[in-house]
């Protein structure tokens, strides 16, 4: 009996994850601030560093989908919590029989599927029109799965002080997201940055996901495989619990 | 404080729950229970704490201190189980603005994971007796005032609750919208569905409510039904007097044993006593003695708006 009740509590807590993921998809998807951070920003980002340069595809290709999957799964999480506190629609949600960690859940899974969506264009572009191949598609495909998943988890958390405005909020979402950018290999392999970035690329989960979809192009991996994936999912949980916290902490303030 | 002490089955059940906000307390250790079946009215004035209890008992909000259950299962403790149980209709219409009115009803139903075809039946259904059936499709920024607390009627009883909480329901709203959400209110009670109702209007609360709680600054007043809480407050009782042709001197009125005051207006005189039967038969002997004649006379009880400032401006709000 007891059980039956654990899986059923669980199955109506996932279904309502999913719920809010669908929510999330018809109303924010197409929301201009997250198609101006999620996909223009990573876009106009690299044509700034590409342009005038002899870099090699092998390089833009496996950078312009890290930072596309950098900049598009981390845009969700930092817009839909404000969004809701404004129209008053978090009250709402947070009354109903699903909890606080379901309700975020299905803000990670929001920005895990707009991160993975938006990151293929790159992908396919690069095939299409440039001669950059891909070496190791699992590796490819468990890279930006595990990245997604990460960089969600660090959108939710930058959520979590009540803002009145999102764009309070992504304000203090680009004064993390962007340093990280410089130190985490997007531009510049790690390997050949300055040894002071060296030291602070481990502590940026973006390197990790960047190390990784280097690696399926063939790039000589700066850090193994299976200590990207373990790091990628630390970073995911710690950041996932901690956002929990704050989301708790901060749970009705400004209501 | 003024209790009714009646054997029902409590679906709700408050103890000693408070709420601090730093040096504010706005909920100060409230007592009470919900019977099952019935429309609890909590009346008080601003900022008295009635948003803030139900947003307590609606698991938005935890509590400083003290408890609360709702159909048995703890609020803090049992927070999601508690909330499987109820529904919210809050005073300000918070639906999805771009989401259709559809859409808006199927993502609560959704949420509370009612079935499919239970979900779209039941949908239809209210859309319909809410008169909202040809605006399905609209987006909810379209919709007035009115119809935007109708979608949050429908929306909150697309889920089947067993307690609905309204937070001042028909606030604003025009005499239509109004009078159906009091209309569907009452029927649903009628249905078993217990409610928990916050209103400024009292005569709405005296007319729909089984029992009426008046809370100030953050304490319980009283409690009981509208109308035994009417008979409580015994100095606001009066003998109300209309005289034909000529009226008495004022103080001929005032010198009548158990007048406590008098007070006219055009051609009503209003006689305040604890004990209006014996008033109005003393009434009458001056009447005759005086030679005059009386039009009307009626005694009164106070109306839940005089009960309710007697308890809200000092003379009964204490705990």
């Amino acid at each position: 009996m007891s059980g039956y009740s654990d899986v059923n509590r669980w199955h109506k807590q996932l279904n309502g994850s999913l719920v809010i993921l669908k929510k999330n998809i018809f109303l924010y998807y197409m929301k201009s601030p997250v198609l101006i951070f999620g996909v223009l920003f990573p876009v106009f980002f690299f044509l700034a560093f590409k342009m005038g340069r002899d870099i090699s595809p092998g390089n833009v290709v496996p950078g312009m989908v890290a930072m596309a999957l950098w900049f598009s799964a981390s845009a969700i999480g930092p817009l839909v919590t404000p969004w809701e506190r404004g129209a008053k629609t978090w009250e709402r949600l947070i009354s109903t029989p699903i909890s606080l960690r379901s309700i975020l859940t299905g803000d990670v899974l929001s920005g895990f599927v707009f991160g993975c969506a938006i990151s293929v264009i790159p992908v396919v572009l690069g095939l299409l029109l440039t001669d950059a191949r891909i070496m190791n598609l699992p590796l490819l495909i468990g890279g930006i799965l595990a990245g997604a998943l990460c960089f969600s988890s660090l959108g939710v958390l930058l959520s979590s002080p009540p803002a009145a405005s999102p764009s309070n909020i992504m304000l203090l979402s680009n004064l993390v997201r962007l340093p990280l950018l410089f130190v985490s290999g997007i531009f510049v392999p790690i390997a050949q940055m300055p040894a002071w970035a060296g030291w602070i690329a481990p502590l940026s989960p973006l390197s990790y996901a960047s190390a990784l979809i280097r690696a399926s192009y063939g790039s000589v991996p700066y850090f193994p495989a299976w200590l990207c994936f373990l790091m990628l999912f630390i970073f995911t949980s710690v950041l996932f619990t901690i956002s929990c916290r704050f989301h708790r902490m901060y749970r009705a303030k400004g209501l | 404080m003024i209790e009714k002490s009646v054997k029902m089955e409590s679906v709700i059940k408050v103890n000693s729950l408070t709420r601090r906000f730093g040096n504010l307390t706005a909920v100060d250790g409230i007592d009470f229970q919900v019977n099952k079946g019935e429309i609890f009215g909590f009346l008080g004035p601003n900022g008295a704490g009635k948003t803030t209890t139900i947003r307590m008992l609606t698991g938005i909000i935890d509590p400083t201190s003290g408890s609360a259950m709702i159909q048995d299962h703890d609020i803090r403790k049992e927070s999601i189980l508690s909330r499987e149980h109820i529904a919210v209709v809050p005073e300000q219409a918070n639906v999805y603005l771009d989401f259709s009115v559809w859409r808006n009803l199927m993502l609560m139903a959704e949420l509370y994971g009612v079935p499919r075809n239970r979900r779209i039946n039941e949908g239809e259904r209210l859309l319909d007796a809410l008169g909202l059936m040809n605006k399905k499709d609209s987006k909810a920024r379209e919709l007035s005032k009115g119809f935007k607390q109708r979608l949050m009627l429908c929306a909150a009883l697309v889920t089947d609750p067993e307690v609905l909480f309204l937070d001042e329901p028909t606030s604003g709203l025009d005499v239509h919208s109004a009078r159906l959400i009091r209309k569907i209110v009452r029927e649903l009670n009628n249905d078993g569905l217990t409610v928990f109702l916050t209103t400024h209007n009292m005569i709405e609360a005296g007319d729909i409510c089984s029992r009426v709680a008046i809370i100030n600054n953050g304490r319980i007043a009283a409690i009981d039904t509208p109308g035994n809480l009417r008979s409580m407050v015994r100095k606001r009782h009066y003998v109300e007097a209309v005289f034909k042709e000529q009226v008495p001197p004022l103080n001929k009125l005032e010198s009548i044993p158990g007048v406590a005051r008098v007070e006219s207006d055009q051609d009503i005189f209003r006689l305040y006593t604890e004990t209006p039967g014996s008033v109005a038969t003393l009434l009458v002997v001056l009447t005759l003695d005086l030679g005059l004649e009386l039009e009307q006379l009626n005694t009164r009880k106070p109306s839940l708006e005089d009960v309710f400032l007697y308890y809200t401006t000092g003379k009964g709000g204490s705990k």
